[in-house]
């Protein structure tokens, strides 16, 4: 009963200690990904209040519940904490409690570790929630923070900012390497690197994304710190510096990040669709190079954020081309799917529904990414709505959706119960049509032209910012049903068989359900 | 279980890919700067003349001269002429004035940049005020001389260079000795 | 969006449109099978799962195609990138600088500058009164350019990263303190054509549009001569003789203009960024204090230097009503002698 969260309540399950502190002491790989997933969970809600604060202040032109100032605060801690609180947790939460399942594991590489980078994000995000509350405000500067907005013209708390930054980084870089070494080293006999199941493969190379670009991160935000607090200049065009230099390193962190908020939803993905559509995945191999190729390619496609900062013709030329050709390989996943349902006996379970839409949507904000990689029709769409339509598009239902499609999927095993399938149905339809209401206006106004990060507009776009606005509620408040019906399932419910999905593939459903506190002690024989 | 090294090992090496990928955060200050020397990135400008000293007679480039203020900068602070023709390989000066009005010594940094960006690379200062820091006492009025060569590998497309300057307050950050002159 | 007003903006546009049905038609076909498949082949009508996996031609095929319909939809956005990257031959050099919140238009040689304010009243924005038409997109003073005249915009910013952006021109372009860039236009037809800042530049970023309002070549250059005229007015109002009412009453438009986004219309600032003016020590201390903070501005703090931006009468003007607006009743007045002879001191 391992995901069970009820603090200091006795337990009936053998094994885990009693009380709070299984909680704060634990090294099980289990608790842990239960833990990153609620963490995730009120992250997303309260990052989501922040958009809902937003879209209030958007449904009418003018300005009515907040003033431009503390606006700004939303914007970028909405972005912060959904980008680092939310989906980042949330895949490392899957990864803990799935990949020592699915690769015949007893736990983690490196159990003690995995406490400590879990419990070093509710300090980082108490710091930075905190800020907002501090004389001056809290970061204001958007969640891309381009200096020297950032730095020079600041509010004081952006030294916590940084702090916080680096705890994140931190945090990300300790879970990437256990997840990088529970994978090559903890696999059970048999079980090669062409058997793992492909969420494991995404993972592993999100997690050497991670390891490569966090650290870049962590120097961005260091050098901003030398710019504000010892005198460096650089960031500060006055001392010599360049601020576009600043866009170039954070984008260079900022481009791999993306991908790696998308890839482990790949993988669940990929798992998810051949199990009801009851039929092997279509061209494994191809997605594990495509997965790579995409990887890869996150590195050199950087600047595709700044056509707009004066980069000569050559350079704009090259990180066009390079950006194009991610359609490749994603194109490549998304046929792949495709012909995975081809053919197949499908059921639209609520893992199966969240998956499907996964695919449309995602592929519906690759299109608009492909049309954002066109460097002169970029100059129209940078920095507008479309842009913002863009990333949710691929965000939402791509990292977010894969996540539910995931978490529906794993429910029986976690907590050993059935959910109940007729509300997440419910919750399915309804964060679908929220979402899509919320999401879609934004490509029209965009196109005619409404700046992001704006608190106020024209009355031209008056009408679609309030379909907008309506969708966004309706998403926000269906969320509180994926809340009830996760206790629901853990409270009660038709038990789980070891097996719930019948077209599932993979080790992690010869274990019972719930799994037990301990599994794979004694490897399993992979044939 | 496919064991290549031990998990030791393993993170050893992960951790030496973390520091090493923080190292190439602040790595990515000089490549970007010698990037931009050598592409002109930005508007910043050549290294020291090193083609022909002679003159293109034949060929005649605008150089047009832009003085920006920061915004908190209160200096008076313009080109002599608002721009000049020059030959190719010539050497030009332009001087620019800058004037302290307030009543505190103050120090000024002078950032160039040159657009078009692809003709930044084929511009040359030989002398440069922004070289230096430039501290100005109360009331005190100075000319600058910049002199500079355009290459005469100009991309022949570019008839028409420009060399703006903006002007910072430094004298938080460099206060400015009470010795007058530099 | 709207195929615009240049030639540059109708190629964009259709290389907008390109992609875009290239895009429907590759979605029609991939939804179209997805949607097929999920009708036709569910558990529910009795379909039984096949059991194939790869295809090596298909994944070849599914990999060699789209790079085809890549490399067709490169080649028009690489011809198009390379002519907005011209920016030879220009008839008119225009600088560009972004200061928070408001843009700087210099006619490079010609002797004439302004800056270029919102200008909607924040009545409207405060919802107080009905909003206008162009509601957030209305200036004081818009940037006039001749028709058919290639203009060259050298786009610069004083203090943040703004981006300086009009659809109708598809022309948009980072404005970096330190750093020049360069973007052209040339417009076919007369008209007024409006855009915002497109980069988060702080507080008011949403409050800094971007107004160009297009001319006949004979009207520019009668405005053009208008503008230098109006320039030298400007200064024979210097040595006008002023009541203090007069001062107040320009001192107020002319405060909205370019003090009220930080410290307010009610003077109350919005502390501690901006603070109250309102019973503040300097608005109600000695003048000559006053005048200083507002010519030289504070250094390490929002507060710029305006003696650069304003003229010595709206200088006087904004003191002058500073200094007797929401109870603060110093009852002096500071004249734009006053100014021009505290910037003389200080040489």
């Amino acid at each position: 009963m391992s995901a069970v969260i009820d603090h200091g309540h006795t337990d009936h399950a053998h094994g885990p200690a009693k009380g709070l502190m299984r909680w704060v002491l634990t090294t099980n790989h289990k608790d842990i990904g239960t833990m990153y997933l609620w963490f995730s969970f009120a992250m997303f809600l309260l990052g989501g209040s922040m958009a809902m604060v937003i879209r209030a202040e958007l449904f009418q032109p003018g300005l009515q519940i907040v003033q431009p100032e503390f606006f700004n605060q939303m914007t970028t801690m909405h972005g912060l904490i959904m980008v680092f609180g939310a989906v980042m947790p949330a895949f490392v939460g899957l990864a803990n409690w799935m990949i020592p399942l699915m690769i015949g594991a007893p736990d983690m590489a490196l159990p003690r570790m995995n406490n400590f980078s879990f419990w070093l994000l509710p300090a980082a995000f108490g710091m930075l929630v905190s800020t907002l509350f501090s004389e001056g405000g809290g970061p204001n500067f958007g969640w891309t923070f381009y200096a020297p907005l950032s730095t020079t013209y600041a509010p004081e708390s952006v030294t916590f900012f940084i702090f916080a930054v680096h705890l994140m980084g931190i945090s990300s870089i300790m879970g990437a390497i256990n997840v990088v070494a529970t994978i090559l080293n903890l696999r059970a006999p048999g079980m090669t690197l062409m058997k793992m199941p492909l969420f494991v493969w995404t993972w592993l190379i999100t997690a050497f994304l991670l390891i490569a670009v966090m650290p870049v991160l962590a120097g961005c935000v260091t050098m901003m710190l030398m710019d504000i607090h010892f005198g460096t200049s650089f960031f500060s065009a006055a001392g010599g510096g360049d601020p576009v230099l600043f866009q170039h390193v954070f984008w260079f962190f900022g481009h791999p990040e993306v991908y790696i908020m998308i890839l482990p939803a790949f993988g669940a993905v990929s798992s998810i669709i051949p199990a009801f559509a009851r039929k092997p995945l279509f061209g494994y191999t191809s997605m594990v190079y495509a997965t790579a190729s995409i990887a890869f390619l996150s590195f050199i496609v950087w600047a595709h954020h700044m056509f707009t900062v004066g980069i000569p013709l050559t350079g704009e030329l090259f990180f066009m081309y390079a950006t194009m050709l991610i359609a490749v390989p994603t194109g490549v996943k998304v046929f792949n799917w495709v012909s995975t349902m081809w053919q197949g006996s499908m059921t639209f379970e609520a893992p199966m529904l969240f998956a499907v839409a996964f695919v449309i949507l995602f592929t519906i904000g690759g299109f608009s990414g492909l049309m954002l990689a066109i460097a002169p029709a970029d100059f129209q769409y940078h920095d507008t709505y479309f842009v913002v339509a863009h990333f949710h598009y691929v965000l939402v239902p791509g990292a977010i959706f894969g996540i539910f499609a995931s978490a529906y999927y794993w429910l029986p095993k976690w907590t050993g119960h059935m959910y109940d399938e007729t509300l997440a149905k419910l919750h399915f339809w309804m964060s679908f049509i929220g979402m899509n209401l919320a999401f879609f206006p934004m490509h029209f106004v965009g196109l005619a032209g409404m700046p992001r990060r704006i608190p106020d507009y024209n009355l031209q776009f008056a009408d679609f910012n309030m379909v907008s606005s309506v969708g966004a509620f309706t998403f926000g408040a269906t969320q509180f049903l994926f809340l009830f019906i996760v206790i629901k399932c853990i409270r009660g419910g038709k038990p789980a068989p070891a097996k719930p999905w019948d077209g599932a593939e993979g080790l992690e459903w010869t274990v019972p359900s719930p799994a037990p506190y301990h599994t794979f002690s004694t490897p399993p024989d992979v044939k | 279980m496919a064991q290549g090294m031990s998990t030791r090992q393993l993170i050893q090496r992960l951790l030496l890919l973390v520091l090493v990928m923080f190292g190439f955060g602040f790595a990515l200050v000089p490549i970007y700067e010698v990037m931009c020397q050598a592409f002109g990135i930005n508007g910043k400008t050549a290294g020291a003349y090193q083609g022909e000293q002679t003159v293109d007679e034949a060929r005649q480039v605008r150089v047009q001269f832009l003085a920006t203020n920061a915004a908190d900068m209160v200096w008076e602070f313009q080109p002599l002429a608002d721009e000049v023709a020059v030959h190719p390989g010539a050497v030009s000066e332009m001087r620019f004035v800058a004037f302290n009005p307030t009543d505190k010594p103050m120090t000024a940094q002078a950032i160039p940049s040159v657009a078009p960006s692809k003709a930044a690379a084929f511009f040359h200062k030989t002398e440069c005020f922004c070289f230096t820091q430039q501290v100005l006492q109360p009331g005190e009025r100075i000319e600058m001389p910049v002199r500079f060569i355009v290459d005469r590998d100009l991309p022949a497309d570019v008839r028409h260079l420009t060399l703006a300057y903006t002007l910072f307050d430094i004298t938080a950050r460099k206060p400015p000795v009470p010795v007058a002159g530099r | 969006m709207s195929p615009g007003a240049t030639e540059v903006s109708r190629s964009v546009f259709d290389l907008h449109m390109t992609i875009f049905w290239i895009c429907v038609v590759i979605g029609v076909v991939v939804f179209g099978v997805m949607f097929w498949s999920m009708l036709i082949h569910r558990r529910a009508s009795g379909q039984q799962p096949a059991h194939f996996h790869e295809s090596t031609t298909v994944e070849i095929l599914w990999t060699i195609v789209p790079l085809v319909i890549l490399v067709v939809m490169a080649i028009p956005a690489t011809k198009t990138l390379i002519d907005i990257y011209d920016t030879s031959e220009s008839e008119l050099d225009i600088q560009i600088t972004g200061y928070q919140w408001k843009w700087h238009y210099k006619y490079l040689g010609q002797d004439v500058e302004f800056f270029s304010n919102l200008a909607t009243p924040s009545a409207q924005i405060h919802n107080k009164t009905a909003k206008d038409e162009h509601y957030l997109l209305e200036v004081d003073q818009p940037l006039v350019i001749p028709v058919g005249t290639k203009v060259r915009f050298l786009v610069t910013a004083a203090d943040v990263i703004h981006s300086w952006w009009v659809p109708a021109l598809a022309v948009k372009k980072d404005a970096i303190p330190g750093f020049v860039n360069e973007s052209w236009t040339r417009i076919d037809t007369p008209g007024i054509y409006r855009g915002q800042c497109t980069e988060l530049c702080g507080k008011d970023h949403g409050f800094m549009p971007v107004v160009v309002e297009v001319k006949s070549k004979e009207d520019f250059s009668k405005w053009l001569a208008e503008r230098k005229q109006a320039a030298l007015a400007e200064k024979e109002l210097t040595s006008k003789v002023w009541t203090l009412d007069e001062l107040v009453a320009r001192g107020e438009k002319a405060y909205q203009t370019n003090c009220a986004s930080c410290h307010q219309p009610t003077g109350e600032g919005l502390p501690p960024m901006f603070p109250p003016l309102k019973g503040s020590k300097i608005a109600t201390g000695p003048a000559a204090g006053h005048i200083g903070i507002v010519v030289n501005g504070k250094a390490g703090t929002a507060m710029a230097a305006f003696g650069k931006q304003l003229s010595e009468v709206d200088i006087a003007a904004i003191i002058t009503y500073e200094r007797n607006a929401w109870g603060n009743k110093v009852g002096d007045m500071v004249t734009p002698k006053d100014i021009v002879a505290f910037k003389k001191a200080q040489e």
